[in-house]
């Protein structure tokens, strides 16, 4: 049997697609969310003394900042298919991934800040991997603003695909050189990561979470998919034969022919 | 592909002789920013020698940064951008050579102000020239790197501010060690050589695939 690979690379065929699977990504979001956090707030063991019922933050920051981390794999991910196969899809979904990204780093900021503040005593330190998730938002935003710099759609779509890729060749020397300024010794604030010690029920906890929050990415991500390709494909007549779009021309132009009238 | 190398180096380098006060101008930012340092944190000498690494690289960052809008511009401008690209010869080879040309028009001035402004801020003999010697072997990745977001950037409204939120951030790694370098060039007994070693790797890593990635990224702003 032979399979089209790219049958969902048109953005005609992409497009209703998407729009099935929004809502199943949404109620997997919010299932997977509120399920994980339950699970993290009162299903875990309580080992630790009252004092320190801050940790439980780590729900919201550990799943956030990985999928920050993530969502930057995805966006060039789809910027090197852009490049490979020049297919507009690719790019849309490489500009709606990174607006993601950049939320996702932001509330693992926010969140990191607030945990901070109870467990060091301070908003902000200069530690390694605060720093390299700083430097991860400069990054994104410095893509979101070129992609919106530029006003011709192929020049932007593969200017900013290529700023992606040099991004993530860079981003590993970035982290080494915040990660350790001295070469001949390191020293961090934040504990190394440590997966394996975590007590089980915690650990569900997260990764259940983490989950939604990547089932939140796919709905918000698709859903921009959505939005960028009415946008740039406007001019179609699949667009215009869309039942919302033509239920909202056609209101439109009551509306306009009723002011005509008045007028 | 030599020739065209050559002779790219040489009109850029006279271009910019026959208006030098366009060099100048890079240059005296660079010492205007530095200078104005011990007017805002004080004047105590060991503040300043402590400050002294990273306000010199980030006045360089920042210099270079400025610098960078007119690497590509003029050429793209008159059109003479066109013809290197359709060139026969190769365009990540005439890339380069621009790239030299800014390089020593824009880099190495700074690497030789440079001990004039370690005295500014009272540092030892030794460190003044650790500092011109990290200075030259970091000045060309930011060149390198730069060139990236200039080429990427051609043309666009505002593109001077661009270029820097898009090409500072990627400068970390140099001004990290370049910096590092020259703080532990002042502690007796611990050696600078893991930091030298670090820069001339980025130097040369950048020297091999910037040309390409610029190469690229002109194809795609000129298309």
């Amino acid at each position: 049997m032979k399979i089209n690979w790219f049958k969902y690379s048109a953005p005609m065929s992409f497009y209703p697609l998407a729009g099935k699977l929004i809502p199943l990504f949404w109620i997997a979001a919010i299932m997977l969310i509120l399920g994980g956090l339950y699970w993290g707030f009162f299903k875990t063991a309580d080992i630790l003394n009252d004092q320190k019922q801050y940790y439980r933050i780590i729900y919201v920051h550990v799943a956030s900042a990985w999928m920050a981390m993530w969502l930057y794999a995805v966006m060039v991910f789809w910027a090197m298919l852009g490049l490979i196969f020049n297919t507009r899809l690719s790019y849309m979904l490489a500009s709606a991934t990174a607006v993601t990204g950049t939320v996702m780093t932001i509330i693992a900021l926010a969140t990191g800040a607030i945990w901070g503040k109870t467990s060091w005593g301070t908003y902000w330190d200069w530690d390694p991997k605060l720093t390299t998730f700083l430097i991860l938002l400069f990054v994104y935003i410095g893509y979101i603003a070129l992609q919106s710099a530029i006003d011709d759609v192929r020049r932007s779509d593969k200017a900013s695909a290529l700023l992606a890729l040099v991004g993530l060749a860079l981003v590993p020397i970035i982290y080494y050189a915040v990660n350790c300024p001295d070469p001949t010794q390191c020293a961090s604030l934040h504990q190394e990561s440590s997966l394996k010690r975590v007590e089980s029920n915690i650990l569900i906890g997260m990764l259940v979470t983490t989950l939604g929050f990547w089932m939140y990415s796919f709905a918000t991500t698709l859903m921009r998919a959505r939005i960028i390709v009415l946008e740039r494909e406007r001019s179609t007549t699949w667009v215009s034969n869309l039942p919302e779009i033509s239920l909202a021309e056609t209101s439109n132009s009551k509306i306009e022919a009723r002011t005509e009238t008045r007028s | 592909m030599t020739s065209a190398f050559g002779t790219i180096l040489k009109r850029d380098l006279l271009l910019a002789l026959r208006r030098r006060s366009e060099i100048f101008t890079v240059l005296f930012f660079f010492i205007v920013v530095i200078s104005l340092f011990p007017l805002g944190v004080g004047t105590e000498e060991k503040i300043l020698q402590q400050m002294a690494p990273g306000v010199v690289w980030i006045a360089a960052l920042l210099a270079s940064t400025l610098a960078l809008d007119r690497l590509f511009s003029a050429d793209y401008e008159d059109g003479t951008l066109e013809k290197i690209v359709l060139s026969p010869s190769s365009l990540s080879m005439s890339v380069f050579a621009k790239i030299l040309a800014h390089w020593l028009l824009t880099g190495l001035p700074l690497v030789l102000i440079s001990p004039l402004l370690g005295l500014f801020y009272h540092l030892p003999m030794d460190s003044i020239f650790v500092m011109m010697f990290v200075l030259f072997i970091g000045t060309p990745v930011l060149s390198m790197l730069g060139a990236i977001a200039a080429a990427l950037t051609l043309g666009l409204r505002g593109g001077g501010v661009l270029v820097s939120l898009l090409v500072l951030p990627l400068y970390i790694p140099v001004l990290v060690y370049g910096a590092g370098a020259i703080s532990t060039s002042m502690i007796t007994g611990v050696s600078i050589e893991p930091y030298v070693l670090l820069l001339l790797a980025f130097s040369l890593l950048s020297i091999v695939f910037s040309p390409w990635v610029t190469a690229a990224a002109l194809k795609i702003s000129l298309e």
